[in-house]
C-alpha cells in the first residue's frame, strides 16, 4: 500500500474537511473534545495523507506503518482522519459517542477496526509504541511507528520511562509527535505544571528533536522527512500549535479542551470554514457507502 | 467422583511429612525455556529482576528475544502490550506487588481493554516471601486482577504446575497473570499431572467437607485433610489453580456433595480465592463456608514458616476452620 503523498495544497484542503468533520460530529454528539482535535488536525492530515503507508481496507496489512494516539481524547480528529482516509464510511462520524455506533469516546480496538491499541489513560501510548517498534524490528520489518502525544501529557512519569527505553534501544524508526498547544484542562500548561524547556528535556533523553510550527504544512512534511532520515536514535516533533485552530472563538482558549460546540456555535464555526452544518452533515450522510473510493474520499 | 469438570489427579507417592521442596519461580523460568524452544513468537521482558524471577534461563538461551526494561514496571507493561499488538507473545516478569498494584491502570486500559495476549509473571507472591517484609509480599493480586475484564488469573501450587501453567498461558489468546513465589515449596504434582486453565484438579476425594485451595496452600490443605482423616472426617481437596475463569462446576459439585467448604489462600481475605468461591457458592448452591486467608493486614519480615503460622494460614488453621464449618453444617 503506497503512501498517498498529496500535495501541500491538497493537504490543506483535506485538513479543512477534517476540521469541518470534527465540528459536525461534535455538534451531533453534543459531547467530546474540541480544542486538541483542531490543534492536531494539520500534522495528522500530513500523517494520513502523505507520510504514512496505511491500508484502510486491510487494517492488519503486515507492510503497514503504525500510528497510535496516546492522547485518546482527541478521537474527533482520529475518527475524522480514519473516515476521510477510507477506514469506515463518513456517515459513521455522526454516531460518535452513541451507544449504537462503533466510535467510542476514547479509541477502542474492538469497536473500531484500524485502532491498533485502545487508549485513553494518558502517558501509556509512547510505551506501547516502543513495544510496536521493538517487535517490528525483531521481525526485520521496515515499518515506521508514529505516536501522537499531548503537551500536558508530558507531565505523566511513564512518558519519560518510555523516552529512556526508546533511546536506550535506538528505536530510530519511532517518531513521536507532541501537539504543543500549551493548554490543558486546568489552564496554561506552564501554570498547571511547567514542562519547559521541553526540547531540551527530550534532547537530554537522547532523542532527535525537531521543533516546528505545527500548522505549517511545509515544515510538517520536512519534519517527518528529517525524522525518517535520522539514524541511531528516535525522533520527536514538537509541533507548536494553537488549541482550537481554525475556529475564531476557540483559538487559544483552554476552556475548549473538553467541551463540544453548541449547535449555534457549530454553525458559526462551520460558516468560518466556508460551509454550514446542514451542508456538511449532508456531505457526511451522502458518503455512506464504503465502496466509494476506498482510501480517499472524493471532493464534496 | 463423577464430575466431568474435575480432573482426578490424586498425588501418588507424595510424602506429606517430608515432601520434595522446589521453587515455583524455577518452574516459571523452565516453562519459559520450554516455550522458547517451541514458539518463536515468545519474548520475555524483565524489570531489573532477571535472577530473582528466574528469567535468566530464557535470557541465556534466547538473548535476541529477551528485553531488559529496567526499573520501570508501567513502561514494561505497555511495551509488552505493543509487542503483543504486532504479533509477539510477551511474558513479563517482576515482583507481584509491582506487576499488579503499580501497573494496574496499564493492565486495565492498555492490556485488558485491548485484550492483548500479554502474559504477566508476578513473582514473590504471598507472605512466604519472608524476610523482605510487607512491601515485597504481594497479597492483593488475585482481587486486583480478577476484577478486570478479559484477565485470567492463575495461582499454581508447585514447581511442576507453574512450569505447565507458564506453557499453557502462551497458548491462551487472552491476557493472563501467573502468581508464583520465592522460597522452595512442597511438590505435590508431577510432570504428568494434567493442567488446563480453568479446570480444577481433584487431589483427594471426600464427602464431609471440601477444602478448596490455591498456591502453596494446596499442600497445607492436603496435610489438613490427612489430619482430619485420622479423626474420621473425609475432606475433599480441590486444587483451584485458576481463580479466573473459575471452575464453577467443580465448586457447585463440591457444595452439593460435601455441604461445607473451606477455602485456603496465601492472600488477603477480601476478593481473593475465598471471595471468588463464595460468589459462586451463594449463587449456585449455598452451604456454610470458612475462609483461611490473611486477615486484612500487611505482612512483615520473618521466616516463611513462622510467618505463615503467625498469619494463620498453616494446616492447623485449615483444620480449625474445618471444625468451625462442620459445626455450622451440623448444628449442635
Amino acid at each position: 500500500m503506497p503512501r498517498l503523498k498529496l500535495s501541500i495544497e491538497e493537504l490543506h484542503e483535506r485538513a479543512l474537511y477534517v476540521r469541518r468533520d470534527i465540528i459536525a460530529l461534535l455538534a451531533r454528539a453534543q459531547s467530546g473534545h474540541s480544542g486538541g482535535p483542531l490543534s492536531s488536525t494539520d500534522f495528522s492530515t500530513a500523517l494520513f495523507f502523505h507520510e504514512m503507508n496505511v491500508n484502510p481496507v486491510r487494517v492488519d496489512d503486515p507492510s503497514r506503518d503504525i500510528w497510535h494516539f496516546s492522547i485518546g481524547h482527541v478521537t474527533p480528529v482520529i475518527y475524522a482522519q480514519m473516515a476521510e482516509r477510507g477506514y469506515f464510511p463518513l456517515v459513521d462520524l455522526l454516531q460518535f459517542r452513541q451507544f449504537s455506533g462503533h466510535l467510542q469516546g476514547h479509541p477502542s480496538k474492538h469497536d473500531t477496526p484500524g485502532i491498533e491499541v485502545s487508549s485513553g489513560s494518558l502517558g501509556q501510548g509512547l510505551s506501547v509504541s516502543c513495544g510496536m517498534a521493538m517487535g517490528s524490528r525483531m521481525d526485520g520489518a521496515s515499518r515506521r511507528v508514529y505516536c501522537v502525544m499531548g503537551d500536558g501529557e508530558q507531565q505523566e512519569g511513564q512518558i519519560w520511562e518510555a523516552a529512556m527505553f526508546a533511546a536506550h534501544y535506538k528505536l530510530e524508526h519511532l517518531c513521536g509527535i507532541i501537539d504543543y498547544n500549551r493548554k490543558q484542562i486546568d489552564g496554561d500548561v506552564q501554570d498547571v505544571m511547567g514542562i519547559a524547556p521541553l526540547g531540551d528535556k527530550w534532547r537530554s533523553f537522547g532523542w532527535h528533536v525537531i521543533d516546528i510550527d505545527g500548522h505549517d504544512m511545509t515544515q510538517i512534511l520536512g519534519a517527518f522527512e528529517e525524522a525518517r532520515n535520522t539514524r541511531g536514535k528516535p525522533s520527536v516533533i514538537l509541533a507548536r500549535t494553537v488549541m482550537g485552530k481554525g475556529v475564531s472563538f476557540m483559538e487559544e482558549d483552554f476552556k475548549w479542551h473538553g467541551v463540544p460546540p453548541s449547535p449555534e456555535q457549530a454553525e458559526q464555526a462551520l460558516r468560518e470554514m466556508g460551509t454550514s452544518l446542514e451542508e456538511w452533515t449532508e456531505r457526511l450522510m451522502g458518503f455512506a457507502n464504503p465502496e466509494v473510493a476506498p482510501g480517499m474520499r472524493p471532493k464534496p | 467422583m463423577s464430575g466431568s469438570s474435575v480432573t482426578a489427579a490424586v498425588p501418588v507417592g507424595i510424602d506429606l511429612a517430608k515432601p520434595e521442596m522446589k521453587r515455583t519461580r524455577e518452574g516459571f523460568g523452565h516453562g519459559l525455556v520450554d516455550l522458547g524452544e517451541r514458539r518463536k513468537d515468545v519474548v520475555v521482558l524483565v524489570g531489573d529482576l532477571t535472577g530473582s524471577t528466574n528469567v535468566n534461563y530464557f535470557q541465556q538461551k534466547f538473548p535476541e528475544r529477551f528485553i531488559e526494561v529496567g526499573i520501570a514496571e508501567q513502561n514494561m507493561m505497555c511495551v509488552a502490550a505493543g509487542l503483543a499488538a504486532v504479533g509477539k507473545v510477551p511474558f513479563l516478569a517482576t515482583y507481584g506487588a509491582f506487576a499488579s498494584c503499580r501497573s494496574a491502570d496499564q493492565i486495565r486500559v492498555t492490556v485488558a481493554y485491548t485484550d492483548l495476549p500479554v502474559k504477566i509473571g508476578g513473582a514473590h507472591g504471598g507472605i512466604s516471601v519472608g524476610p523482605d517484609g510487607a512491601t515485597h509480599q504481594a497479597m492483593e493480586e488475585i482481587s486486583i486482577i480478577r476484577s478486570i475484564p478479559n484477565m485470567k488469573m492463575i495461582v499454581p501450587c508447585d514447581y511442576w504446575e507453574t512450569r505447565k501453567a507458564t506453557v499453557a498461558m502462551a497458548d491462551d489468546p487472552n491476557p493472563n497473570y501467573i502468581r508464583f513465589g520465592r522460597e522452595p515449596v512442597p511438590v505435590v504434582t508431577g510432570p504428568e499431572t494434567p493442567f488446563t486453565i480453568g479446570k480444577a484438579n481433584l487431589l483427594r476425594e471426600g464427602h464431609d467437607l471440601a477444602i478448596i485451595a490455591c498456591g502453596v496452600m494446596v499442600y497445607e490443605a492436603l496435610v489438613a485433610a490427612q489430619e482430619l482423616e485420622a479423626r474420621g472426617i473425609h475432606a475433599r481437596v480441590l486444587n483451584m489453580h485458576t481463580i479466573k475463569p473459575l471452575d464453577k462446576d467443580a465448586i457447585q459439585r463440591a457444595a452439593k456433595d460435601c455441604g461445607a467448604i473451606v477455602t485456603a489462600e496465601e492472600h488477603q481475605i477480601h476478593g481473593g480465592l475465598g471471595g471468588a468461591v463464595a460468589e459462586t457458592v451463594v449463587q449456585l448452591h449455598p452451604v456454610p463456608m470458612e475462609l483461611v486467608a490473611v486477615q486484612d493486614r500487611f505482612g512483615r519480615s520473618g521466616k516463611q514458616d513462622e510467618l505463615m503460622a503467625a498469619f494463620g494460614i498453616k494446616a492447623p488453621d485449615i483444620v480449625r476452620a474445618a471444625d468451625r464449618v462442620l459445626a455450622r453444617k451440623h448444628p449442635r
